[in-house]
Order: structure tokens, then sequence, then C-alpha cells
């Protein structure tokens, strides 16, 4: 495999990712629990779509067919994009949106603080100023999960359901494949294998201190390698792409 | 208008009379978003600039300002590139900056005390309310109206006010 292809790919699963994840929390504009609340939620989400922008454009040079990131953003069907399956499972509730954004934050925070020792210098340099982002996302939904977690009786069954619910997703978060095994030989990619056992720690403490039970590893879904995902994701994405799809090339 | 002798303090203060959109009291320059330029020639100027959050939304109308500043000012070509090594932070803002924040009344960051704790460690311990000079400070909220900004609120004057957090 060429360099040029597995750093593209290797990319749009870090934008993709980003571009879900923001688009789905900003569909808590006008929806928050509380005004400061909902203000919060958007903030992350731009930084995450900021993040996306970022490496998406980066792919799009990688790529060299004169492509912009928003030509990556709106014209690949679901078949085409490597995000997360976390990422793209739907909001739910209050709680079940802020497990899913710790758990992505706690990988992406880890991820970032590895990425930020990339050979390649542009990817460095954009981990090392996302990390500084993601660092605010993960303590905001940190602290979330133990004030509900050590809540209330009911806040705290919503968010030990909200973390049963969506565990079966987080094997995904760590699969490899050549790609991987390419950048990681090369000193560009991170070795998901080294991210784990740092994972688990920031998971655990949270957990423990929210006094929430940590799900088992049992089955575990997968599919963002293969670019196979759960029915949820082409209906974001038809919100997302519908009025590119609609008028190409449509500009304010 | 056409300058004869164009040289690198003249555009400084070019730049510095661009504003911040979202917070008009500091300038561009001031904020540490222009990291330098190169003067090609007399027609031509490549300007780099860097974001404070990648999903900062200022950022286009950074750029619109800046490519049109300098145009104004006699280049007919203004290049700019987006640098994210090293990464912006809150330390670059000018003290004179630090100043004009709060008495606009946003309570401008701690220097060098960027949050590097995980969890749990909001902010400064003490901040003072730009009002009214009270240490009795509280976060509401770590996300602001901006990206950049925390929510707080005074428990002596009782008046909520912005802080430019650190990163």
């Amino acid at each position: 495999m060429e360099l040029r292809e597995a750093l593209f790919n290797y990319l749009l699963r870090i934008g993709d990712s980003s571009l879900i994840a923001g688009q789905r929390l900003a569909e808590w504009v006008s929806n928050g629990p509380t005004l400061e609340e909902d203000i919060a939620l958007t903030n992350i989400s731009l930084d995450l779509i900021g993040q996306a922008r970022a490496a998406l454009s980066y792919a799009a040079e990688v790529e060299g067919k004169g492509k912009s990131e928003d030509d990556l953003a709106y014209f690949r069907s679901e078949r085409e994009y490597y995000n997360t399956l976390l990422t793209e499972l739907p909001n739910g509730n209050f709680a079940d949106s802020i497990a899913k954004l710790f758990l992505n934050s706690a990988f992406f925070y880890h991820f970032y603080k590895a990425l930020g020792k990339s050979k390649d210098q542009k990817l460095s340099a954009f981990a090392l100023k996302s990390l500084k982002e993601v660092t605010y996302h993960l303590r905001h939904s940190g602290e979330w999960v133990i004030r509900l977690g050590d809540g209330t009786a009911e806040s705290k069954k919503k968010m030990q359901h909200a973390f049963d619910e969506i565990w079966m997703f987080t094997g995904d978060l760590f699969e490899m494949n050549e790609v991987d095994e390419n950048l990681i030989e090369m000193g560009i990619g991170v070795d998901l294998n080294d991210l784990r056992s740092d994972w688990n720690s920031t998971v655990d403490e949270v957990l423990n201190r929210a006094t929430l039970k940590r799900p088992k590893d049992e089955f575990m879904q997968t599919g963002r390698l293969n670019a196979q995902h759960t029915e949820y994701l082409g209906h974001i994405l038809s919100e997302l792409q519908h009025l590119q799809r609609a008028y190409p090339g449509l500009k304010w | 208008m056409k300058v004869k002798n164009i040289n690198d303090t003249l555009v400084w203060e070019w730049l510095n009379e661009i504003p911040d959109p979202e917070i008009p009291v500091i300038s561009v320059v001031e904020l540490g978003v222009v990291r330098g330029f190169r003067i090609l020639n007399k027609d031509e100027i490549n300007v780099s600039i860097t974001p404070t959050y990648s999903g900062c939304p200022a950022m286009n109308v950074f750029e619109v300002d800046i490519v049109k500043k300098l145009k104004e000012k006699g280049f007919k070509k203004v290049n700019l590139e987006t640098v994210l090594s090293p990464a912006w932070t809150t330390d670059w803002i000018s003290d004179l900056a630090l100043t004009k924040l709060e008495k606009y009344g946003i309570a401008p960051p701690v220097k060098g005390s960027e949050d590097k704790g995980l969890l749990f460690q909001s902010g400064p311990k003490s901040l003072s309310c730009p009002k009214c000079g009270s240490k009795e400070t509280v976060l509401i909220s770590q996300f602001g109206s901006t990206a950049c900004k925390a929510l707080y609120s005074c428990n002596h004057c009782k008046e909520p006010f912005e802080y430019f957090k650190c990163i």
C-alpha cells in the first residue's frame, strides 16, 4: 500500500469521526437541558467541526485530485465514510449523549496525545492543536458522568443505562488494519493497542467516581475500517449533505 | 493609498488596526492570530495566521479583513497561510490587550496558567470580577458565548461576566 493512500484513509477516519460527532452534537442546538449546557454542547460541536475541516482539507491535499474539504464532506456516500460507529449513534436522552461524548473524548484525548509525536509534521501540529480543545470536552463530559451517576436514583439509572447500551461500540474505536500498520511503521500513525490502557484508566477513574459499573467487554460491533455502518449514518448524511446533493456546487 | 517605502513596522501597524470581530477592543495582532508576514515585493505579501480554536467562526472574518486592509494599502496580491504549529495559546495575547480586555468587561486569561489537569481543575482558583474587582467569583460554565470564553458569576456584585479561558 502506498503512503499516500494510507495517509488519505487515515485522515478520513479522523476527519469523519470529528465531523459526524460534531453534526450529532449540533442537534442539541436549542434542545439543551439548560441554556449554559446548550451553549456548551454546541461549542464542543463547533470545535469538532473545526477539527474535521482541518483533517479533511489535509486529506484532500494528500489525495491530490484537486478536491476540497467540502467535496469530501458532501459528496461521499455512507460506504465511503470512515467515522467510528460510536459517533453516529443517535443522541438519545442527555445521559446517552454525555456517555457517548465522554467515551469518544477520552479516546480522542489519548489519540491526539500520541499523534502529537507523529513524524508527519502537519499531523502532529493538528493533533496538538486539537488536544487542547478535546481536553475541555473530556473534562466537561466527565464531570457530567459523575454528577449524574452519583446523583439521584433516576439520574444514576439513566447514566448506567446509557453506558450499557453503547458499550458494544467501543471495540470499534481500537480496530486496526494494514493502513495503521504501514503508518505505525513509518512513525506517522498511532498504535491503538498502546492507547487501550490509558483509555481504560481514564474511563475507569470517572466511572468509579460516578459509582457506576463498567459494562463487560462482550460482543463488540465493529465496521469502521470497512466503512460498514449502523443504519443511522445514512440518515445523518442525508441531512448533512442535502443542500449540496440537491444543488451541487451551491455557494452562499 | 500608495506608500513608497513599505517596511515591516508599517505593515505591523496596518495589521494592528484590524479589530477582532467579537472583541473589537483588541486587534488581530494583539490577539496573536497573525504569526508573521513576508513582503515579497511591492505588490505581493505572504501572511501567516493561526486559529485560536479550530472551529472559531471569526477566522473567516479575520482572513477577509486582513486581505481587505492590505489591498487598501496598495498590495495587489495577499497570500494567507494557516499555520497550526505551535498551537495558539492565550500566553500570546499582549499585555496591553489583557488590560483592554479587562476594561471591556472580560476577565483576561491568567498568563502561564494553562489548565493542564485532565479532570476537575476548572480554571484559575481566584479570578477577579472585571466589574467590581472582587475575588468571590464562581464558574458557571466552561463554555461561553464564543469558543474562547467561559462563563463566570460574581458573588459580590452579583453580575455575570466572561473569562477568556486559557489554552
